[in-house]
């Protein structure tokens, strides 16, 4: 029986999360004293799953903790025990501390056993007093006393064995197993022929017997475990310690390392359990999502994108053709047509695959939320449109961090105390909307609250403080709320441990822009405020202009270009020193010429009226990026550098042209410090 | 044409070691054959900006964007100009990161020299002309002597690491 279980530890971790996940949004759902049996019961289902994994790959830590959790939720389920707000935040940090667990387990480090013990203290200190006196199953608790004659120690244990009708088509035997439970000790096996039809209804393929099982000596509980772990799915299966039942049993769950100390009564529920669940399991199982593994889309995309390449190189070819026989021309023509949807509409299926709804990233807000607003002391109402608007998955796992931030910055900051908002003549519920739609090629999310909005002249007199900005210099509304991406920006006049330590806003742009997006800032005093982001639906195609210059191709992201101009010779600045400057309407912006940053040989135009000026934008700033000159605008499927050699400062990527030579993809921002650096390097 | 011969290469029944050799101006170097992805004729490459002399280009290797490096300059030896007969020996090449592909351009391919490990001889010591950290060993073909190159060594690239260099410079 040693299967190498590694290859499916990955799976059980991710499967994990995401049922802590439903655990999680099921909970915070939850109504105190009126909830949804349903509800109780997806979470019962999720917790269940966690521990038959952990059960299964040996991590024992995870199941037993899991099993006390879920004991709970069965009683909850059941009805027998009221859904209390007190049970539901016991069973919301419990979920907490499952997670850290998991977290450390699958880095393979040790979770932290102290903080696992003190939560299971606190999870029985609910189970206990009811546990016992109200428990269905006295018949049980009766029986292991019966067994029992030696105070806390193992002396063996009392197994129930069910097989259901169709364990034995498994290629299970029932027979095998009792042979290994001999094994290990003293048997003492009482066969149980109630089941037994008459033979003209016996089907000689199902199983019918079932035996109670004494099995003494010192035995672990993973050993006995290890037996039937094969046919766990397909039986009943009760195992039950034969221990003096007067032992405490606080300081037996306390006991991580034991999983086997859980008090018996609880073992013979999970495997009814084990039968109710089934049925539910398998409705369940035609859910219409598939896990992927993200490097085979990635091959696929690859595929495409040559697929798209080949396209364009054909039809190159056929416009080449042109001017010879007409009739094959038009056929080709035709194909090439055809080509050319099909491979879009391939090319759109395969990106299909990728995109998540954003829903994982929004569904931690309600817990952020509910969380926040207890320790706050604030009254806070977040509603959520657009959960299914689809993303791309990296945009997903990139975007979440910053949006905690954001949602966090409009509680702390926004959203003020009830009587303020009372006060104000606002109702004292507040409100943060999270919304996220698609708009042309983009996906906007938006952070709205109805807050007391950006104090706009506290921002101004914080960063004339921070030296900022210079004290007499005039700023539209606009300019000052974009002030609060500064570095070292924030204006809290107290700094809680929810928000304002002054990082942040700009390791929000930071990351945004990263993703290839943009942020954008609302305010109306007393009103609210909103931030708008605004993000690619992919990163895997951009669109992308392509520049000229000297006998070098490059791409920029078409998001980033502001305009392109040609400039008169009267409207350039020299700075001694300091490069080129131009003015464009009110502003004076640097130029930056290609040819030099990137030691670009021949360039076709050295002087700025010859080449044109790509007016482009990286991180709130404008330049004038100088080039020989513009070809075509073009979606490029985007090719990883490092890949197989590196990082290069200036350029994030590279892609395949239509006749097949690699084309690079500009970095702006990275681009503009280069040239930055390079012309301190000229001072210095 | 080139892809058929790397075929047919290591197709062949084979004892003891192969290598792949080619020459780079009048001396002979040898790579692990099992290291060979490719080896295509020379065509013109994209200039990567700001990188060392010696990394020629990027090149589109089936929508991979491949890295070539020149030999010549890699090792210390002066750059000549490329011809119908220059190729690009397209390698593969085990970093701490991984798997990389990257391609040295040689000035001819030769030939596939089936040699045992007993036969291969340590690098003496030369001049400090050529980098002798990249020569594996040294084996003998036909009388002439063929330099085996460590690929691992002679094309795992840490750019930050080596522009620094090239800034110093």
């Amino acid at each position: 029986m040693s299967i190498d279980m590694e290859q499916f530890h990955q799976v059980f971790f991710e499967e994990s999360f995401e049922g802590l996940d439903i655990m999680e949004s099921g909970l915070l759902n939850m109504d105190p004293g009126a909830a949804d049996p349903e509800e109780i019961n997806s979470i019962f289902r999720a917790a269940h799953s966690i521990k038959g994994g952990g059960g299964t790959f040996g991590f024992n830590h995870i199941s037993s903790f899991t099993h006390i959790m879920e004991t709970l939720l069965d009683e909850m389920r059941d009805g027998r025990r009221p859904v209390t707000s007190e049970t539901v935040n016991v069973l919301l940090s419990s979920v907490d501390v499952l997670r850290e667990m998991l977290t450390a387990t699958s880095n393979g480090e040790d979770h932290d056993e102290e903080q696992a013990n003190i939560q299971q203290v606190a999870l029985n200190k609910i189970l206990n007093g009811e546990v016992v006196t109200s428990s269905p199953d006295s018949e049980m608790s009766s029986e292991t006393s019966e067994a029992t004659s030696n105070a806390g120690k193992n002396l063996g244990w009392h197994i129930v064995f069910r097989p259901l009708p169709h364990m034995l088509r498994t290629g299970n035997d029932s027979l095998r197993i009792i042979r290994e439970l001999d094994e290990l000790g003293d048997l003492k096996i009482t066969c149980d022929l109630s089941a037994l039809p008459s033979l003209d209804e016996y089907e000689p393929e199902d199983s019918y017997l079932s035996w109670d099982i004494y099995l003494h000596g010192e035995i672990s509980r993973d050993a006995v475990d290890e037996v039937f772990s094969w046919v766990d799915d397909d039986c009943e299966l009760a195992v039950m310690e034969l221990v003096d039942e007067t032992a405490p049993q606080v300081v037996e769950a306390e006991e991580v390392e034991k999983p086997t100390l859980v008090p018996a009564v609880e073992n013979k529920r999970s495997g009814e359990d084990r039968r109710k669940k089934e049925p539910r399991k398998a409705a369940g199982s035609t859910s219409s999502s598939i896990r992927v593994d993200i490097q085979k889309i990635d091959t696929l995309i690859n595929m495409v994108g040559e697929l798209v390449i080949t396209q364009s190189m054909l039809s190159m070819l056929g416009e080449d053709a042109e001017n010879r026989d007409g009739d094959r021309e038009e056929r080709m023509r035709d194909g090439l047509a055809q080509l050319e949807r099909h491979t879009r509409e391939l090319q759109e299926s395969v990106m299909q695959i990728r995109m998540v709804p954003i829903s994982f990233t929004f569904s931690r807000f309600p817990r952020l939320v509910h969380d926040l607003s207890t320790k706050m002391g604030k009254k806070i109402e977040l509603k959520m449109t657009g959960e299914n608007t689809e993303v791309d998955k990296t945009v997903i796992e990139k975007i979440g961090d910053p949006l905690v931030h954001l949602v966090r910055n409009s509680l702390d900051h926004g959203l003020e105390m009830p009587d303020e908002r009372v006060a104000a003549g606002k109702p004292e519920l507040g409100t943060v909307q999270l919304s996220a739609c698609h708009k042309g090629g983009n996906i906007v999310i938006e952070i709205r609250d109805d807050g007391r909005g950006l104090n706009r002249d506290r921002i101004l007199s914080k960063a004339i403080e921070n030296g900022l900005v210079p004290e007499d210099h005039t700023l539209s509304d606009r300019e000052i709320y974009e002030l609060i991406f500064m570095p070292g920006f924030s204006t809290a006049d107290v700094v809680s441990d929810v928000s304002g330590r002054g990082v942040g806003m700009d390791v929000v742009r930071r990351n945004i822009n990263e993703l290839g997006g943009g942020i954008e800032i609302e305010s109306t005093p007393g009103k609210g405020s909103a931030i708008i982001i605004r993000l690619p639906l992919t990163l895997a195609i951009l669109d992308g202009q392509t520049i000229v210059v000297g006998d070098e191709t490059y791409i920029v992201p078409l998001v980033s270009i502001v305009e392109s101009i040609q400039v008169r010779d009267e409207r350039i600045n020299r700075v001694a020193g300091r490069g080129e400057t131009f003015k464009l309407r009110d502003e004076y912006l640097p130029v930056v010429r290609l040819h030099e940053v990137f030691d670009v040989a021949n360039p076709k135009a050295k002087e700025l009226n010859e080449g044109l000026l790509v007016v482009v934008e990286g991180e709130g700033r404008n330049c004038g990026l100088f080039v020989d000159d513009l070809l075509g605008q073009q979606q490029v499927v985007i090719k990883s550098l490092e890949a197989n050699y590196g990082k290069v400062d200036g350029i994030s990527g590279a892609t395949i042209l239509g006749d097949g030579s690699v084309a690079l993809i500009l970095d702006i921002q990275g681009l503009m410090r280069l040239a930055r650096e390079s012309k301190l390097d000229a001072v210095g | 044409m080139s892809e058929q011969m790397a075929k047919s290469i290591s197709a062949e029944e084979h004892q003891g070691d192969e290598y792949l050799t080619f020459i780079s101006g009048s001396e002979s170097y040898g790579v692990d054959i099992l290291r060979v992805q490719e080896i295509r004729g020379w065509e013109v490459v994209t200039r990567i900006p700001n990188s060392p002399s010696y990394v020629r280009g990027v090149l589109n290797l089936r929508g991979a964007i491949v890295p070539v490096f020149d030999l010549r300059e890699r090792i210390g030896l002066a750059p000549i100009d490329y011809s119908k007969e220059t190729v690009v020996v397209v390698l593969r090449v085990n970093n701490q990161v991984g798997e990389r592909s990257m391609g040295i351009v040689v000035d001819a391919v030769s030939d596939v020299l089936n040699t045992h490990a007993e036969s291969i001889r340590n690098t003496p010591k030369f001049s400090h002309d050529i980098a002798t950290e990249y020569i594996s060993g040294l084996a003998e073909s036909e009388g002439n002597m063929v330099m085996l190159l460590d690929v691992d060594k002679l094309l795992n690239y840490d750019v930050e690491l080596e522009r620094s260099d090239v800034e110093e410079a």
